[in-house]
């Protein structure tokens, strides 16, 4: 946790500066509105958090995305008795496709930057091709609600995100946790010392389809139907887990400071709103706080030698 | 200057490089056999594969790609990846065609190299001073090159002259010029894969950089090279759309997906993503080999999307294929 410290000071003074700038921030429908906003992609980030921490990439999540919600927007059309199932298709559909995505880095040995950038292009090729560039049909407003709506004054959404890193927290406590972080770190000696390498891997997968799926039904509530929803959400995401000083490569990072990474890119958009810098420049900054942040996060000062030695070993 | 006395090392390496080349056989093969197929479905449907118009178009459609894929596959057999090509690419157009609508053609060719080298070496150093991830550091420039566009551009800028719209439209006999501009910069990538030190010192870095580093190979500078020649073949392909839209676009690279496109170009022509293993002749036949589906899908006039679909299942079958001749061995 030691090693989280500077992520969460960075955003801890983008929080200052946001109040600072915009006092409404402070109260609860502030507060909540941000955290509103920022659930869809903490929940892809932490998917994407699981993939990474194992080892491997996934670069579908995105048309992943596009896909649910085009499919959601046809198979609903607008009738509010066909929600529920569509949630649950939704969510084996996400599962399925991380499986696919799972077996075939596992079992077929293609590397996941392949797989998953193959399962790109099969996926956004395959959205395009069924709606020929523009969706059609409706969500119905059971299914917005996720996005759009609350329960009191806390949005749907919001609590969908509490379930999710109550979820996220408890597995990586479990036993699939500590074998998935092993196999991640090395998947030989995992595999040695009797962790089903393969099989653990391919959960990862699953999980971050699910949370692709998750993550699809709370932006089309939010944002509506478009061919291009989730487009460049999968760097989003990767780049919200590595902020969490998650590394690439896997086997290193905690799963609460990669959510606490998309929350510290969220307000580092918020911030750039508030600052006037918004549109175009807006990637530059962020594309400048990315290099900068994953480099100081590489800097070892002399005395955390030890304590992240001792935390990571 | 140093570098010049601690060449021992490395000559044992020189042999293996070659093996490693030899994934490059089975996409030649796979292009001979798509070749077949395409020349099969052409006939059907009343077309002619070998026809002057189809052998130019996929010399002419496969050129950029290649010139860029080229510089990936350096990178990436130095054990990086550049993700900031499409980005470079756009960027360069505009370079190019706003310093010869002002200064002239020359001039020209100059700022693209200096702005690509530029960032060639940003990307280097981030990765190898900093310690970023290659993924991390290139998406990074990407992001900022993305904004500089954005802010700066909202459509086609700048005016290319005629004189140099040939590099994008002339042929000498059924051979385009761009596929020989390709071309050059192959061989040129190639000699030095193969005969020059650098090259031996790009493969022992990406199969194992803690060997190489120990053998006396100062790693972070073949590194920052690899990232530089990226950059540079980015800035050629850069140049090469400018000549054939006459203009320079800030979308032209990310609306090609050069970026994800290329890398898959590197990695269909057998070059493992880990580094070390692979070279620039099986790069070539992995893009020439994604021309060819691209022109049968145009010949057969399938939806531009299918052929996404088609293309990602390419590549992950491609891609098990070798993982499993590997293991065999």
């Amino acid at each position: 946790m030691r090693r989280d410290l500077p992520l969460f000071g960075v955003l801890a003074v983008l929080l200052v500066a946001i109040a600072i700038a915009n006092p409404l921030f402070l109260e609860p429908e502030g507060l909540l509105a941000f955290v509103k906003r920022a659930a869809p992609l903490a929940i892809l980030a932490a998917g994407q958090y699981f993939v990474i921490v194992s080892g491997e990439f996934d670069l579908s999540v995105g048309s992943l995305v596009t896909a649910e919600v085009v499919i959601a927007a046809r198979l609903i059309d607008g009738d509010s008795d066909a929600t529920w199932p569509v949630v649950l298709l939704l969510l084996a559909f996400g599962a399925l496709i991380g499986l696919v995505n799972g077996l075939a880095t596992t079992v077929l040995k293609v590397p996941s930057f392949i797989v998953t950038l193959g399962m790109l292009l099969i996926l956004s090729g395959a959205v395009f091709l069924w709606t020929g560039g523009s969706p059609r049909g409706a969500l119905s407003e059971e299914f917005r609600q996720f996005g759009r709506g609350s329960l009191g004054p806390v949005p749907w959404s919001v609590l969908v995100l509490v379930a999710a890193v109550a979820a996220v927290i408890t597995l990586m406590r479990s036993d699939f946790g500590r074998t998935l972080m092993a196999a991640g770190d090395n998947p030989l000696a995992a595999g040695l010392s009797g962790v089903r390498v393969l099989r653990v891997k391919t959960t990862a997968f699953v999980l971050s389809g699910l949370s692709a799926a998750v993550c699809a039904v709370l932006l089309g509530g939010f944002a509506g139907v478009s061919a291009k929803v989730g487009e460049g959400l999968e760097f989003q995401a990767i780049t919200a887990v590595v902020l969490g000083g998650v590394v690439l490569g896997g086997g290193r990072g905690s799963a609460v400071a990669a959510i606490a990474g998309t929350f510290t890119l969220q307000a580092l958009f918020t911030l750039l709103n508030l600052y006037g810098i918004s549109g175009a420049l807006e990637y530059t900054v962020q594309g400048l706080i990315l290099v900068i942040a994953v480099a100081l996060g590489n800097v070892r000062f002399p005395r955390r030698i030890r304590s992240s030695a001792s935390t990571t070993a | 200057m140093t570098q010049q006395l601690q060449p021992l090392p490395l000559k044992g390496l020189a042999p293996r490089g070659v093996a490693a080349d030899s994934p490059a056989r089975a996409v030649f093969m796979a292009l001979g056999v798509m070749i077949m197929i395409g020349w099969a479905l052409f006939a059907f449907d009343g077309g002619q594969f070998f026809g002057q118009s189809n052998i130019v178009g996929i010399q002419q459609r496969s050129a950029a790609l290649g010139i860029v894929a080229v510089g990936q596959t350096l990178a990436i057999l130095a054990g990086s990846l550049d993700l900031s090509v499409a980005f470079l690419m756009s960027l360069c157009s505009l370079v190019a065609a706003e310093t010869m609508a002002q200064y002239g053609v020359l001039p020209a060719i100059g700022a693209v190299l200096l702005v690509s080298a530029l960032t060639g070496l940003v990307n280097g150093f981030v990765i190898t001073r900093l310690k970023v991830h290659a993924f991390i550091a290139t998406l990074g420039v990407s992001l900022i090159i993305k904004g500089i566009l954005e802010h700066r551009y909202d459509g086609p800028a700048g005016r290319v002259p005629e004189s140099f719209q040939h590099l994008g439209y002339d042929r000498v006999g059924p051979v385009p010029v761009s596929a020989l501009l390709w071309l050059a910069i192959a061989a040129a990538a190639w000699f030095l894969l193969r005969h020059t030190p650098l090259g031996h010192r790009i493969y022992a870095v990406g199969g194992s950089p803690e060997v190489a580093r120990l053998s006396g190979v100062r790693t972070g500078r073949v590194v920052v090279a690899t990232h530089v020649l990226c950059s540079l073949t980015a800035g050629a392909a850069g140049l090469l759309l400018a000549a054939r839209l006459g203009a320079g676009a800030p979308t032209v690279g990310t609306d090609g997906g050069y970026d994800l496109e290329s890398i898959a170009a590197v990695v269909l022509g057998g070059t493992a993503l880990a580094g070390g293993k692979g070279g620039v002749a099986g790069t070539v036949g992995g893009v020439l080999l994604l021309a060819v589906l691209d022109s049968v899908f145009n010949q057969l006039e399938i939806d531009s999307f299918a052929k996404d679909v088609v293309r990602g299942v390419v590549l992950v079958a491609a891609l098990a294929i070798y993982a499993r001749r590997r293991r065999a061995q």
